[in-house]
This record gives C-alpha cells, structure tokens and sequence, in this order.
C-alpha cells in the first residue's frame, strides 16, 4: 500500500469546488490501493480542464492533443504492455474531438482504462455546450440551444460490446475509488464516464441536481447481462444509476498479438545483422 | 542493347502479373531492369500499363518508345501503336480482343487457346503470354520454370506443371509464328541483379532501421510501404497497426515512440494533410517519429493513382508553430533504404519529425543492382534505458538541456525515472508553464540551437556530369534517374551536369560541397520538377537567393519521360 503522497504533483489550478479535485483524490487513491507505483503507470491525456489532471499527480505523463488521448495510449501499450496505460479526458475532448478514437479503441479492445470527467459543458473554452449538454440548453455559441440531442456514453459503449463500461459521481469519491480499481484491474478496455458538477458554467447539473438523482447499483445487478445493461443505460428515469453498468470478459487486443505473447516490444531487442538478410530476399 | 517492352490492358487482367514477373525474370538472367506503372484508380476495367526496359547497361528511366507491346485489349493497341519502335512489333490475341491486324508489327499468339488446350484453364493465359515474349526475345526458358515454381508453391505441383506446359508452348509458338522478330538481346554471364521498387526500399530501410512500430490509414500511393512492413511484422517482430484515420495514426506512432519504441507512420498528402497537428506536437514534444508522404497530384483527391511533386513545401511547413524537422526524397531505391535509415538515426538522434517525400512514380519504379551497399546503414540506440540498480527518480527532467539542447530521452515504466510530456509549453520537468522566460528558453534549446546541429549532419546534392559545366539540370526526389540519363545522353552535345537534391531539408551548406558555384558559373542552369509552381526553385531561392535561369515544369500527373525531357532540355540551352 503506497500513500497518498506519494502521488503527490503539482498545485491544481482548477477552480474552487470543481468535481475534478475529487476525481484525483480518488484515482490517487486507486492507485495506491492496487500498489501502481508513480513510475509504473503513464496518464495519457488530451486537452481540458480534466486533461491537466497528470500534471497535478506524480506519474509518467503524456499530455497530448485535443481529442486525441487514445491513440497515443493505444500506442504506448502496444509498445509496452506491462504498464498500466490510463487515458483522462473530458467530454468535450473525449466525446466530441475523439469520437471516432473512442469508437475504435473500443473496437480494439486495448487495454487502458478511460475516465472521462463528465460535466455536460465546456470549461476550458468557458462553458460552450458539449455532446452531453442537455438539449436546448442555450450558451455564448448555442443562441438556439444545444439542438442536437444529449450522447449517451454508456449505451454507446455497451452498443459497442465495450468488455467494461461504468459510471461514477465524483461526490461519491469512496464508490469512485472503487469502481476506478476494478476498471484498472480489468483486462481489456474499460469506460469510467464519472458525473462532475462543473461549479462556474453549468448552472443546471449541479451538486444538488446530481446527488438527488444519483444511485449506486448494488449486489443483486447482473453487470454480465447485456440487454439488461443496455435496457438500464437508455431507461427514462429520473435516477442515475451509477457504478459497474456492463462486463463482457474477452482477450484484450495485445493479447490477440501474437508477437507480444512473451516480451512487450520494448524490451525486444533488434539485430542489424539479421534484418540485413532481408536485402537477400530481392534476388 | 536496350529494351522496352509495355503490357497494356484493363486493371484486373492480370498486366502487373506479366510485368513482375518478367522484371524478375530480366532482372535474374543478369539484366539491367527499369520498370514503372501507369494505372487508373479503378479495380476493373479502364486502361493500365505496366513498362518494363531492360539492358545491359544501367537504366534508371523510362523512354516513350516501345519494342513490344503486349495488347491485352484493343485500347492497348489504339493508345500505344504510335508509340512503337520502328521494327517492334505488337503481340495480342485475336481472339481474345475480337479483331485481327495485318502488318509485319503485328504477332497474334492466342493467350486464351494454348492457356486452355495446354492447361485445361483461361486463367493461365498470363503465363502464356509470359512465354511468348521469351520466344519472340529467343530468350532462355529454364529461369522462367524457377519462377513458376516460386509463385506458384502453394498452388501445388499440378498447377506449377501446367502452367510451366502453358509457357513453354506460348515460348514455342512465339518461337515459330514470329519470323519478323528481330530482337537479339545479348546473353548476360553475370549473376543475377537486385530488383526493388523504392516503397519496398523504404519498407526495407525501416525494418533494417530497428523499426518496431509502424500504424497507417490506406491511401495510394503510401499503401506500398505499409504493406512491405507488414510483411515482415512476424519474422521481424513489428507491431503494425491500421488506424480508424491519419490522425489517430501520427498519433499512436508517437504513443508508442514515448514508450521507448522506434515508430513510422506514412500517407499521402490528403492522409497527411489530417496529420500536421500531430507533426507539431511531435515538434513540441520532441518525440521521435519518422513520416513517408507519397505525394499524388493534389489538391483535394487530385488524381489519386498518378504522380506529382506537389507537396515539398507542404511538409517542409505542415505544423503550426515553428521546431525543427529533416525531410528527404530520395531518386532511388538506393536512396530509399539509405535515407530511412537516416530519418530514423536523425529522428532518435534529435528527437524530432523525419519525413521521407516519394511520389507515385518513383514509389513504384523497379530498379535493378548488382547489389546495395549497407556498411553505412547505422543503428545507435539514444534512448535512456533502464539498467540495474536504476535509482535515478527525483534526478530526470524530460526537458534539461544543462549538457546542451538534446536532452536525454528516458523510457517510461521500466526505471524510476518520471517521463512527461506536454503539448503545451513546458519546463524542464515537462510541466506546463506560461512565463515568457522558460519559453524563450525552451525555444531556444528545442528550435534554434537544435536546428544549427541538424544542419550539419546534411549530405550535399549529388553531382553528376562535366566538371565545369555550361548546362546544369537540377532536381529533387524522383527525377534523379530520369536527369541523369538525360544528362548522360546529352552529355556528347553539351558540357552539362546534374545536381540532385535528396537531402532537402535543413537545405544542405555549401562548407562541404559548393553547389551554388558550379550554378553560378553556368550559362544555363535548368530546374526540373513534377508541379506548376516549381517549389524547389522557390526554396533555392528562398535559401541561398539563387534564381535558376530556367524551369521545366509537368503537372500532367505523368513522369517525365527520357526522349520528352532530353527535347525540353534541348530547348532551354538553345
């Protein structure tokens, strides 16, 4: 069991009361549960305010492009399928600038656990609608309202066949911390969309809004029952529920590779000599 | 001697088969082989061709005229009779086009006849037509039987059988009917040649490069690299990865970079044009990553399977922000392997964005060599790696450059040292920061000062030609051969010279070799390129402030051709 501290990074420049500040406390505490050392994991990020979350953490970090978080980890695992790989992004970067990266590494199954910090708005850019805004919600850049209707990321995912899809409220940091250490644990790809008021341009969604509706499924949910799941993920209720929504345990990409059975790529070696002998080949 | 023989007809009847195999067959026998292809962005149908010269000297052009025409269809015959050496003949099946010809250029073997009684199947009229132009060359037979066998092993011994049947009699009646057949190719003693097209080159130079993962979207004419690496993604253990598009394709290879791997990625310009944000975080970033664009003519679709140089300055400047990149086009396959090797060593070396530029026509042009010289293909290892008893955690920062601009490149997960790495800009840890004293700083270490040492590890242009020549062509990437067969051969009418540039950026110093001397003393002094705006000419001017007192521009989606370019020369010296 590491401590907390030992994950300790930089000062957050989030604003005060965000959801985000309990979304690292509980990763934080994820990882120190499940024993994954700072230098044993890499973040992978794209752009937002959840996309600075490595730099407030002690980790190998990979901030990269807006929309584009999941191909690098896919990338980095492929190279090295040793160290965890976790993705951090938001709705906007997530759902809206990656949308088709989301739809094929779920496709691919990699195994990398994503946690996107769901807040149904823009923050970054300050409070443009974002693919889970409520429709007719009306922004600075909405004057109509968002008329396209709300993404729902669970039944996406599990319309997908995703081997694990969940959702977690970051208010509820002790049920999050839990469900961030069984996405982390499983094999394959894992979705965390986690529910995140945002304090400063989503007036609707709030903590108040979200803790009246939100639930935890408890032991009598068959997560390994996909209809259900499906039926749970798309049902017009005014109670969210959250925690491990879908599981369908199947090899992960790396493993359908059969150059990476024994050695990740990283730790293959590479002889001159013997890739020479390809130029024999063109005679 | 020095042939040219074209095979024509629809896509999807099997030319490029009759092409390879006879490039193969040449290329064995201890020919000279130059070959390139000429085909629509269609699977069936329309009008392909697949040209083939072949010598006993060294050829790295192809010339308009034909000595044989192999019609697989009617258009073959109509588009490319005019194209016919005097003497050359054009062998076709009557039957199978449904017309006969009269004439002495004319040879009618039926294909589909002897494939049929011979083999008992049409589908081995390709090799039927195979044996026939040996006959009409009264070339041996013996290798062609080597080749079958080949091709054919998994087909089973039945097949290989008939179809070594079928050849010998399309040989045989080749041999017989054809009398006017006055070709005498002289009988090569030498072992047999290298035959290799320059996508396979750059496949080639990234395997043997330590190349470890290489992710791409199709698009012609890059797909060719792509699939070379594939094929030796098992016995070279590479991971190759289709993306769902380009950019999660730039951007995977740098994923898989910052893991400690060696990683290509390659498109064409459209697929390219979808990767420069990920060029510039690359930039940022200073992560490796090697990129083949294999330009077609643009803009948007263009036209998707021909040739063009369109986009040198393009990514010269994809990328927004300013960081320091190399880019290379090599002539030949030579080169290819030659300058991938290079892209990875300078790409490792500086951490930065290495492209290699091709186009359709030099992608796919086979050439032939007695063999390629590897002694200066390198692999150094640059990367901080973990060793035992690694303690190193608190010390690493991504970004120091206390021992000068390149810092050291730590692997994540397998020491203690932290790696991170920010799009934004960022200190020496790899935190993101906005005071204006860092980013001078970091700009400084990651542009200017790293720019200055890049540049010197550039190669000058290659010349070729009169020592001090009156005329100097000049050109970049594919047209190498082309130039120099056309200098060589205009050389007994001109003091005239090459300078090629295949090391294209940084633009190579004149310390080492002074290019702008030899075309300054130059009366005539001639830019060849495959666009409208002549964008080399522009980056010549742009760097040294040299203005090529001539230009020869195609934009015609073709290559330039031996006897068109030799009579465009011919106009501007005179």
């Amino acid at each position: 069991m590491n401590a907390l501290d030992d994950y300790k990074g930089q000062e957050p420049a989030w604003c005060p009361g965000c959801g985000n500040y309990a979304i690292l406390q509980a990763l934080k505490g994820a990882l120190a549960g499940l024993g994954i050392k700072p230098h044993g994991v890499t973040i992978v990020s794209g752009i937002g305010q959840a996309a600075k979350l490595p730099h407030y953490m002690k980790c190998n970090t990979f901030n990269g492009l807006h929309g584009r978080a999941l191909p690098p980890a896919t990338g980095i695992r492929l190279a090295n399928h040793e160290m965890p790989v976790i993705v951090v992004s938001g709705d906007g970067d997530c759902y809206g600038e990656g949308g088709n990266h989301l739809i094929h590494a779920i496709r691919r199954n990699i195994d990398v656990t994503l946690l996107v910090h769901d807040n149904q708005i823009y923050g970054l850019t300050k409070g443009q609608a974002s693919p889970t805004t409520t429709q007719g919600v009306i922004t600075k850049t909405q004057p109509f309202g968002a008329n396209a209707s709300e993404l729902n990321p669970i039944s996406l995912a599990i319309g997908l066949d995703c081997s694990f899809v969940a959702r977690g409220y970051a208010a509820d940091t002790v049920f999050l911390k839990s469900i961030m250490k069984d996405a982390i644990n499983h094999k394959g790809f894992a979705l965390v969309d986690i529910l995140q008021p945002c304090v400063t341009f989503n007036k609707l969604n709030t903590y108040k809004w979200y803790t009246e509706r939100v639930y935890r499924l408890d032991d009598s949910y068959n997560p390994y029952d996909r209809v259900g799941a499906f039926k749970l993920a798309v049902e017009l209720s005014d109670k969210i529920p959250t925690g491990i929504i879908y599981i369908n345990d199947k090899p992960a990409f790396e493993e359908r590779i059969s150059i990476l059975k024994e050695v990740p790529l990283v730790r293959q070696g590479f002889s001159l000599k013997n890739a020479l002998k390809e130029l024999d080949k063109f005679f | 001697m020095d042939y040219t023989i074209v095979i024509g007809g629809e896509a999807g009847q099997g030319l490029q088969t009759i092409g390879s195999v006879l490039a193969r067959l040449f290329s064995r026998m201890g020919y000279h082989v130059f070959s390139h292809q000429d085909y629509m962005s269609r699977v069936r149908g329309g009008h392909n061709y697949y040209q083939l010269r072949f010598g006993d000297i060294e050829i790295s052009s192809s010339r308009q005229k034909a000595h044989i025409l192999v019609a697989l269809d009617l258009a073959t015959i109509k588009l490319h009779k005019d194209g016919l050496e005097e003497n050359g003949i054009i062998v076709y099946d009557a039957q199978l086009i449904k017309k006969t010809f009269t004439g002495p250029e004319y040879l009618n073997v039926p294909f589909d006849k002897i494939a049929i009684e011979t083999g008992g199947d049409r589908i081995m009229s390709n090799t039927a037509a195979v044996g026939a132009v040996l006959g009409m060359l009264r070339l041996e037979i013996t290798l062609l039987e080597e080749i079958i066998h080949e091709n054919l092993k998994k087909k089973g011994s039945d097949m290989i059988d008939k179809n070594i049947l079928v050849a010998k009699a399309g040989y045989n009646y080749a041999v017989n009917a054809c009398s006017q057949c006055g070709f005498f190719p002289q009988i090569q003693d030498k072992n047999g040649h290298m035959l290799i097209d320059t996508s396979q080159a750059i496949g080639l130079g990234a395997v043997t490069s330590g190349c470890k993962f290489y992710c791409g979207y199709p698009m012609t004419p890059a797909t060719a690299v792509m699939n070379y690496v594939a094929s030796k993604a098992h016995e070279h253990s590479i991971v190759v990865e289709q993306t769902e598009d380009e950019i999660s394709s730039i951007n995977m290879a740098l994923g898989a970079s910052f893991a400690g791997v060696r990683a290509m990625t390659g498109s064409s310009g459209g697929g390219f044009a979808l990767m420069a944000e990920g060029v510039s975080f690359a930039g940022m970033a200073e992560l490796p990553v090697v990129i083949t664009v294999s330009q077609r003519p643009g803009p948007a679709t263009g036209l998707p399977t021909r040739t063009e140089q369109g986009d040198l300055l393009f990514v010269l400047h994809a990328g927004h922000g300013e960081f320091p990149r190399v880019v290379f086009a090599p002539g030949n396959p030579a080169q290819g392997i030659h300058l991938t090797n290079k892209a990875f060593d300078l790409a490792e070396k500086y951490q930065i964005p290495a492209f290699i530029v091709t186009d359709q026509y030099i992608a796919d042009a086979q050439w032939t060599y007695d063999s390629i010289d590897t002694e200066d293909l390198v692999y150094t290892d640059y990367r901080l790696r973990a060793k035992e008893g690694d303690e190193l955690e608190s010390a690493y920062q991504r970004y120091n450059y206390s021992e000068g601009p390149v810092s050291p490149l730590a692997v994540p997960g397998i020491s203690k040292r932290l790696v991170v790495v920010d799009s934004d800009e960022h200190d020496k840890d790899g935190h993101m920061i906005e005071d204006a004293d860092t980013r001078v700083k970091m700009v400084q270490k990651r542009v200017l000062q790293k720019l200055s040492l890049i540049q010197q590890e550039i190669d000058p242009p290659l010349f070729y030609g009169s020592e001090k020549p009156d005329v100097v062509v000049t050109g970049w990437g594919s047209t190498y051969g082309i130039i120099k067969d056309a200098v060589m051969s205009l050389g007994k009418t001109y003091n005239i010279a090459m300078l090629h540039f295949s090391q294209i950026y940084p633009f190579p110093l004149t310390e080492k070799f002074d290019y702008l001397k030899i075309l300054s003393e130059a009366r005539t002094t001639i830019c060849v390129e495959n666009n409208a705006t002549g964008q080399f000419a522009y980056l010549m001017r742009g760097e040294t402030g040299y203005k090529f007192t001539h230009n020869i521009n195609h934009f015609d989606g073709r290559p330039f051709l031996l006897e068109g370019l030799m009579g465009e020369i011919n106009e501007r010296v005179r």
